[in-house]
């Protein structure tokens, strides 16, 4: 048995390879015939250095050769495919992967701006804004996963944290009580989630998809109801950026990391906590062994039940903190839909992000920075459609999922509901 | 805790084998007789009180947000009182109006013979929407009875629809007899293949099916996004996404004279459900693809090609709902646009679940599901109450169905615990 494990490992390495090195090839000569092809060899790229509107920690504009950087790049990128077809990068995989695709990011970036401007900064600094509900429906999806129960209800959970967020942040005129309200909101959908699947032990998708229909439902119906009729109800004050002082004079990394919404700031600060929590601290270990063995945890004195009510719980606080981030923390009122799918993307940048807080947070930074660059580039009038470039976070989803690339394997509990004999 | 589950409930784990699971039958005492009578009660009693409770709770909402209701409690208790009668009256008889058709027209169109299309309109309009939803309906009950949950309809039903579009409006001249089946096909098709991507994927790698669908979705609509602005755009449409529509020798056709809209989609969608229902129930196909559903491990013991048959399952659920895109191109909206799926592809998992994945059933309950579609329009128009109280019945409708255990506690229901089966029989999260 576990011979036919290790050499089933070994043929889907040999395979990943094998796809893997292609692939690589195939991006670079991509690079090299395709987007080299209209430039002269004067052809200029600029990229901005600094966001819009800033005059703190100013940085000149980059100009690129277009052709050269491209030539050298896409070369870089048919050798290590051919390293890696031949040779392979062993355990240095992964620094492969993510060198190869910045290298293919910044291809991209000299071929669609090739003759005209982009500005690099406030690329960065909205992949870094849109990389919140998504990391933060990550976390979420960690901390109930992590336990043992299965939370495809995010979506709706953020859904109805921005429209209680935006009510109440309206009709108080507070965004703090705004955002506790969000969260409480979307906390009470977690207890029922919780309830259904761990009292009620029905399939935690089928739960996950009431509370979905079940938000979706219930604000596009006070949304219609109230909020179009009576604007007061639906414009509240948002959350304002807040420079950290001599840090975001830096160039550069000033304006785009620490001049950002309390949201971001949030998100590093939970991020920083729930990795801590989750693997260096007793309440940590017995929530993630529920979610791997509930019966052995159960064994040793483990409240399986209370300890899943809570991680749900706690999740749904999470959420709702990511669904305040649409209304209270974006554009400062409700619409319908407005989470349009982020929840299910926090779903996927957790699973990219193996259940890891860190790494979901690095695959919702990506994510973020595909939608950031697929806004751009429809700016910019590029021949590849925004719409594909919006695609690539399903499509590396499913790719990581089928365990091409990365491992695609959760908590082993997860989705099961527990009976205690 | 109150939590004795019988043993048959349990998650399969890997000590579950085929040999306990037939002694455990084996040893099951023989149920009760009861009358045919008391036997239906039984096999309805949980989806109908699911429905009752569902309406009620709708109706509770409705009375929380109308401000007639407390504007009569601040004149007292008797006027507020009155006022929760008016506003429950108040909505659902234009719900019904709208679903049935006003019953003193109908009586004064089959006395006289004239207006009898007026009479009839909101009914058949309720059927017309009730196609895609028995359709997206059989293909969740098909995926479900073979082991996979497809949360991907709406997705399968855009693809569907689009290459329904593209299939009904690049070809010219051909005759209807052939144009129209052809178009339909390539839509069945196009929701096929994706369905038949997660299917595989599952079959091939072990990623669950769940996540995979639900990536699709958004993948379906990037690319009718795409589609739609560029190179399928309407002529003149100024960056809607909407496209050209379709030759008339592929639209289906209608069943009656205007103003009835009923198209032949509707008898289509009920043979559909008969021949599901008839391949499910009556053939050593279904009987396998229902096998390899519900116990992986007895499936493969009986010598079953698991893979074959999860890939066959989302392939056909697939279809079902590529089927129930196109018919909605072809029949009713005779162009693209986003707007073509109305959220069927997740209503359609209440709908299936409802009608225990039974494909008569869904006959049933998508007719129910069509009626609050069309009986809520006139409610909206009527009362200002929105459509979007349907999706939160429809919550509420499923989330009964699929916890019976608190319709029986709520209505003291004496029913044995050891019939609340599982609904769905899905796999574990990530592959394993």
């Amino acid at each position: 048995m576990a011979r036919q494990m290790k050499d089933l490992s070994v043929r889907r390495s040999d395979t990943r390879k094998l796809i893997l090195g292609l692939i690589s090839i195939g991006l670079g000569l991509l690079v090299i015939l395709v987007f080299n092809r209209p430039f002269s060899s004067s052809t200029v790229s600029t990229f901005l250095m600094t966001p819009g509107g800033y005059t703190e920690g100013v940085m000149d504009d980059i100009l690129v050769p277009a052709r050269m950087s491209l030539w050298i790049s896409g070369g870089i990128m048919i050798l290590a495919g051919l390293y890696h077809l031949f040779v392979g990068f062993g355990k240095k995989e992964t620094t492969f992967l993510i060198l190869f695709s910045i290298l293919f990011v910044f291809s991209f970036l000299v071929y669609v701006s090739a003759d005209k401007r982009i500005n690099i900064a406030s690329l960065f600094s909205s992949a870094l804004s849109m990389a919140v509900p998504i990391t933060l429906g990550a976390f979420s999806g960690i901390l109930c996963e992590r336990s043992g129960v299965v939370n495809i209800a995010i979506e709706g959970m953020m859904l109805m944290g921005a429209m209680v967020g935006s009510i109440v942040g309206s009709v108080t005129g507070s965004i703090w009580l705004g955002l506790i309200a969000a969260m409480l909101s979307s906390a009470l959908l977690a207890l029922v989630h919780a309830w259904l699947s761990i009292k009620y032990k029905i399939n935690q998708i089928i739960s996950g998809t009431v509370i979905n229909i079940f938000s979706t439902g219930m604000t596009s119906f006070i949304s219609s109801m109230f909020l179009q009729n009576i604007q007061s109800l639906n414009k509240t004050p948002r959350f304002p950026n807040v420079s950290i002082p001599l840090l975001s004079k830096i160039p550069f990394f000033g304006p785009v990391l620490f001049s950002n919404s309390l949201f971001v700031y949030g998100m590093i600060l939970l991020l920083v906590v729930l990795q801590f929590a989750l693997f260096r601290t007793r309440w940590g270990l017995r929530l993630r062994s529920v979610g791997e063995h509930p019966k052995a945890a159960d064994t040793l004195g483990i409240n399986v039940y209370r300890t899943r009510y809570m991680a749900v719980i706690l999740g749904g606080l999470v959420a709702g903190f990511g669904g305040a981030y649409f209304s209270l923390g974006s554009v400062g009122r409700f619409d319908e839909g407005m989470t349009a799918g982020k929840g299910f993307i926090g779903l996927a940048a957790m699973i990219f992000g193996g259940w890891i807080p860190f790494k979901a947070m690095l695959a919702g930074i990506l994510f973020g920075f595909a939608d950031a660059l697929a806004s751009s580039v429809s700016i910019l009038r590029s021949p590849i459609p925004g719409q594909f470039i919006n695609m690539l976070p399903y499509i590396v989803t499913i790719v990581v999922l089928a365990g091409v690339v990365g491992s695609g394997s959760g908590p082993a509990a997860a989705g099961t509901p527990y009976d205690k004999e | 805790m109150a939590n004795q589950t019988p043993p048959n409930n349990q998650p399969t784990e890997e000590k579950t084998g085929t040999v306990e699971i037939f002694m455990e039958e084996l040893g099951r005492k023989p149920e009760r007789r009861q009358s045919w009578l008391g036997r239906f009660w039984t096999s309805i009693q949980i989806p109908f009180l699911a429905i009752l409770s569902g309406l009620l709770l709708g109706s509770v909402i409705i009375i929380l947000t109308s401000a007639n209701v407390y504007s009569g409690f601040r004149d007292g208790f008797l006027p507020g009182i009155k006022a929760i009668g008016n506003a429950i009256v108040g909505a659902y008889t234009p719900l019904f109006a709208g679903a049935f058709g006003s019953p003193s027209r109908i009586i004064e169109a089959l006395r006289t013979g004239e207006r009898i299309g007026r009479a009839f309109k909101p009914f058949t309009q309720s059927l017309v929407e009730t196609t895609p939803y028995l359709l997206s309906g059989l293909a969740m009950a098909l995926g479900f009875r073979a082991g996979v949950f497809n949360v991907g309809g709406e997705g399968q039903i855009y693809i569907g629809a689009v290459v329904a579009t593209y299939v009904g409006l690049s070809f010219t001249g051909l005759p209807q007899a052939i144009h129209m089946p052809f178009a339909m096909l390539a839509g069945l098709l196009g929701g096929a293949l994706w369905g038949f991507i997660p299917g595989w994927l599952k079959a091939k790698t072990g990623s669950h099916e769940v996540i995979n669908t639900i990536m699709m979705n958004y993948i379906a609509l990037r690319l009718i996004e795409y589609l739609l602005t560029g190179p399928m755009t309407r002529t003149g449409s100024g960056g809607m996404p909407i496209s050209n529509t379709v030759e008339p020798s592929a639209r289906i056709p209608m069943m009656f004279d205007p103003p009835i809209t009923l198209h032949w989609g509707f008898v289509l969608s009920i043979v559909v459900a008969i021949l599901v229902w008839f391949m499910l129930f009556k053939t050593t196909w279904g009987f396998n693809l229902q096998i390899a559903g519900a116990n992986k491990y007895a499936a493969k013991y009986a010598g079953l090609n698991i893979n074959l048959w999860t890939v066959m399952g989302m392939t056909l659920s697939g279809a079902l709902a590529g089927l129930c895109g196109s018919t909605q191109v072809l029949g009713v909206t005779y162009s693209m646009g986003l707007g073509v799926s109305a959220g069927y592809g997740f209503d359609s998992i209440a709908l299936a679940l409802l009608a225990n994945n039974n494909p008569l059933g869904c006959i049933l309950s998508a007719l129910l599901f069509g009626l609050l579609r069309t009986g809520s329009r006139t409610m909206m128009s009527n009362t200002g109450i929105p459509l979007d109280i349907v999706s939160i019945i429809q919550a509420f409708i499923l989330m009964f169905i699929a916890a019976p255990a608190i319709i029986r506690t709520v209505y003291r229901l004496k029913g044995p615990k050891e019939s609340d089966k599982q609904l769905v029989n899905v796999s574990n999260w990530g592959g394993n």
